[in-house]
């Protein structure tokens, strides 16, 4: 068996961690090998070693068999390593060509030679199915393209082991197919794929090997087909893990929430929001699916008191709340928990402690204008910590240290503590290890189970399937559709998302 | 709480440790660079920095004339940290000094036979809303209208100066003189040399007293009262500010209103402990140098207060080393000093972090 990639024995320190220690990872020859492990395991800084960002402190990397040394990049470009990257490396402005050939440019007489790379690209292209337009810019096709377009930026300068790391974060479940497909007919040319995820129903359909990482060690290495979601999860964690959420029939009270034909057009002049209406009602949690950018940030923002909608209403108890500032919603009893946490839902260079009453800082429990009650701070914050085990248990550490699972526990901590009895919820679990969500999963439906009325949006589609009571899905600004319970198909749903469905329907509903 | 992870951290690895010792690194070492600077003029480093040192630390006139030089610096440094607290950087602390400096001494000519209780009090409050007034101005443009307000303090500091030049030249000059009359006999702040002796000769007053009170009153202001907690969430990240209900742009107006009152309260020591009146050209960029002294100090009250003690020996080192070597020299270290602290802290943490990496290596071997 030849193997494409031997990484052997590979340590990787950072001061006081060490974030590889002692891996040994090899990758079969045309073969898709998936990298799975929880967030801050490993894998991305491994490739990022394989890629020669990072110099390993010991071990040693083979290339076909060769033992090589990657100083850069341009190294590890050399040796025939493509790596499309989580957050994509392209230039918006410039074309999908210029994108392409941009570091690997051919020239004639010193002068960029557009119509010779022009064939060279399509020949590429067709050959793997990948169809992009050369002449638009970046900025301008979806990302499931722009994928496209690194992938095929890494084959055009020539790589045969192509590492993609978290590839489907940001696609639909139409495109991540697509993607798949692609895959397979990258492995058929005998191009090797190491693919790094944590999405195990992904890693069952397209991988031939997993290895799993686990605090900086390789925790196991199996062939797909021998292995279950269920063992992968383990591994990965080290104990047993619930994958389904355990949810009881929902016991849905009077609507709490409720939004009517609520529109906005925001300063470009663009109808973000068209005549939304929903109503969420106590002890039920809908869900809002949807590809990013169809409307539901505003939404959101529009609820919270962020963003003034140009017109409709928003009730809370029957008491309009449209217009209002953030600080007055929160006192009609409303919860937050943003979509960007280090953005907007934590000030990070702060301590948790100061992180747990953000937003709660003006209740008298926490002090007077002049004097905050540290002690009642401290409290708050060793109590929260310990409900909702923040690691580390420390309320004097800053924020910004935290884990993605740990920082979102934070802040869902913090507006629980609330006590509101509606809590919006933007992509609660995104990049969040699977231990973390697994809790903060329990802990809505907890919420819910408790009364609160819920309303969540996640792009990540097991999760809207698995916690909804109900589904509505955005596509365009508008509500396409809602579906009175969660017993629908994912790719139905895609159907929706993307606009294939549900359109016309809403348009003859609006005349 | 029991926490393991804490415990096992080296010392070094503090922010407290770092923050202290980074500075100090950064200083020893410019004084090093310097050393290079006055063996360049043909001096002995050595010599002359025993001479600097005696002269400004070893005698009570000395200390005294580094106070003097030291409380502006504090005045000046802690308008910028406070500004720099809420995100912003206040460039304007010299006109806002400048105006705050001048409304001290128009109050107190005009407010002659008012008994010294009330007078002291009533002209630090005039010097705090002259430059409250001067860094209102441009934190309201910026939660107003978005103006940047780096240039608008610049621009201020131009139009202050030469409006106080014009009102010392023309309308409240003593004639022939580009300084205001004298304030009121009871407006005056005491010298040290009325109580300790041994400071005799040198102007240093209890305005230092306020400056210090003043640093107290900002630790206070920003660490332990909501509007500081609002503050420094507003600074540190103001769409996390939006989202739970605290303004920007209040705090914006607040905290450049704030800075300007503090730098505003130089005059105390000038107009109110030496002078006893406002005169053109009183401050030689004591504003610009609070940036440094803002920075040295690490936006914390107390690091100012050490800063601009280095800052004020150097200015005062600077004249007495005079005969050694070039005036300019001073001007070189101070500048030298800035520089090394504010590169040195990537720097030494990279080092830092090295030095544990080699430890943590030992450790596990």
């Amino acid at each position: 068996m030849l193997y494409a990639v031997e990484l052997l024995n590979i340590t990787k320190r950072f001061a006081r961690t060490v974030a590889n220690d002692k891996v040994t990872l090899r990758v079969q020859s045309g073969s898709i090998h998936a990298l799975v492990g929880e967030n801050g395991a490993g894998k991305t800084t491994l490739m990022e070693t394989l890629y020669g960002l990072y110099q390993p402190d010991e071990g040693t990397i083979r290339i076909h068999e060769k033992e090589v040394s990657i100083r850069s990049p341009h190294d590890s470009i050399r040796h025939g390593i493509g790596m499309v990257h989580q957050h994509f490396m392209l230039v918006g402005p410039m074309t999908v060509l210029e994108n392409i050939i941009l570091g690997a440019e051919t020239t004639r007489y010193s002068l960029l030679d557009f119509k010779k790379t022009t064939a060279e690209i399509s020949e590429l292209a067709g050959r793997f199915s990948l169809t992009v337009p050369l002449s638009e810019k970046v900025e301008s096709i979806g990302v499931g393209v722009q994928q496209r377009v690194e992938i095929l930026k890494a084959i055009y300068r020539k790589a045969d082991i192509l590492v993609l790391d978290e590839p489907t974060a940001v696609l639909t479940p139409q495109e991540a197919t697509q993607l798949f497909r692609i895959l397979f007919e990258l492995k058929e040319e005998g191009k090797t794929i190491v693919l790094i995820t944590h999405k195990l129903s992904e890693v069952m359909a397209v991988s031939d090997h997993v290895s799993v990482m686990r605090k900086g060690k390789i925790a196991g290495e199996v062939e797909t087909s021998l292995t279950t979601p269920e063992q992968l999860a383990e591994m990965m964690v080290g104990r047993r893990i619930l994958l389904r959420v355990e949810k009881t029939e929902k016991k849905s009270g009077d609507p709490v929430l409720a939004v009517n034909k609520l529109s906005c057009i925001d300063k470009r002049g663009v109808n973000v929001l068209n005549n939304i209406s929903l109503e969420v009602s106590s002890g039920e949690i809908l869900g809002i699916a949807g590809v990013e950018g169809n409307g539901q940030s505003q939404l959101i923002e529009c609820i919270t008191g962020l963003l003034k909608p140009t017109s409709g209403s928003i009730t809370i108890d029957g008491m309009q709340i449209a217009g209002l500032s953030p600080k007055e919603v929160f006192a009609r009893g409303l919860a937050h928990v943003p979509e960007d946490r280090i953005k907007r839902g934590l000030v990070v260079e702060m301590d948790v402690a100061e992180n747990l009453i953000l937003g709660l800082h003006m209740q008298k429990e926490f002090g007077s204008r002049l004097s905050m009650n540290r002690k009642a701070i401290a409290q708050n914050a060793h109590l929260l910590i310990t409900k909702y085990d923040i690691r580390p248990m420390n309320p004097e550490a800053l924020a910004r240290g935290l884990s993605g699972g740990n920082q979102q526990k934070v802040i869902l901590a913090r507006e629980l503590s609330r006590n509101a009895q509606i809590i919006v919820a933007s992509q609660p679990t995104r990049g969040v290890d699977i231990g973390g969500i697994e809790f903060i999963h329990r802990t809505l439906v907890q919420a819910r189970d408790a009364g609160k009325a819920i309303l969540m949006i996640s792009a990540d589609l097991n999760e809207i399937l698995s916690l909804s009571d109900r589904i509505a899905v955005m596509y365009g600004g508008q509500i396409v559709k809602v579906f009175p319970d969660n017993k629908v198909k994912e790719s139905e749903l895609g159907l929706y998302m993307t606009g294939s469905r549900g359109n016309s329907a809403q348009r003859a509903s609006d005349g | 709480m029991a926490d393991p992870v804490k415990s096992r951290k080296h010392w070094l690895e503090h922010p407290a440790t770092q923050n202290f010792l980074i500075p100090i690194l950064a200083v020893i070492l410019s004084f090093g660079v310097g050393a290079i600077f006055i063996l360049i003029v043909g001096q002995n480093p050595f010599q002359v920095y025993s001479v600097l040192f005696s002269q400004t630390l070893g005698t009570s006139y000395g200390v005294g004339q580094l106070l003097f030089k030291t409380t502006p610096l504090i005045f000046a440094g802690l308008s910028v940290a406070i500004c720099f607290k809420a995100g912003l950087f206040n460039i304007g602390a010299e006109g806002q000094l400048q105006l705050g400096a001048f409304m001290t001494a128009l109050v107190g000519m005009y407010t002659v036979g008012v008994p010294a209780f009330l007078e002291i009090p009533l002209l630090i409050l005039a010097g705090m809303v002259g430059g409250g007034i001067w860094g209102f101005i441009p934190g309201y443009l910026k939660a107003k209208t978005g103006a940047h307000e780096v240039i608008n303090t610049i621009m201020l500091n131009f139009i202050a100066a030469a409006l106080v030049s014009f009102f010392v030249t023309n309308l409240f000059n003593v004639p022939a003189t580009v300084h205001t009359p004298d304030i009121a006999p009871t407006g005056r702040i005491p010298r040290f040399d009325t109580i300790f002796s041994s400071f005799s000769g040198s102007p240093v007053n209890f305005s230092i007293l306020i400056a210090v009170l003043a640093a107290f009153a900002v630790w206070y202001y920003v660490d332990k009262t909501r509007y500081g907690y609002e503050l420094r969430v507003a600074g540190l990240n103001s769409k996390a500010a939006e989202y739970s209900g605290i303004s920007v742009s209040k705090n914006i107006i607040l905290s450049m209103t704030i800075g300007g009152a503090i730098a505003g309260l130089v005059g105390t020591n000038y107009v109110m402990g030496y002078k006893y009146y406002f005169e053109e050209g009183f401050s030689t960029g004591t504003g610009f140098m609070g940036i440094a002294v803002a920075l040295l100090g690490n936006n914390n009250p107390f690091g100012v207060i050490l800063a601009a003690l280095l800052f004020g020996m150097l200015e005062y080192g600077g004249l007495v080393i005079n005969t050694m070597v070039p005036k300019e020299l001073v001007s070189i270290l101070q500048a030298i000093v800035i520089i090394f602290v504010i590169s040195s802290n990537k720097i030494f943490r990279k080092i830092v972090v090295n030095f544990l990496k080699k430890r943590t290596l030992r450790v596990n071997d």
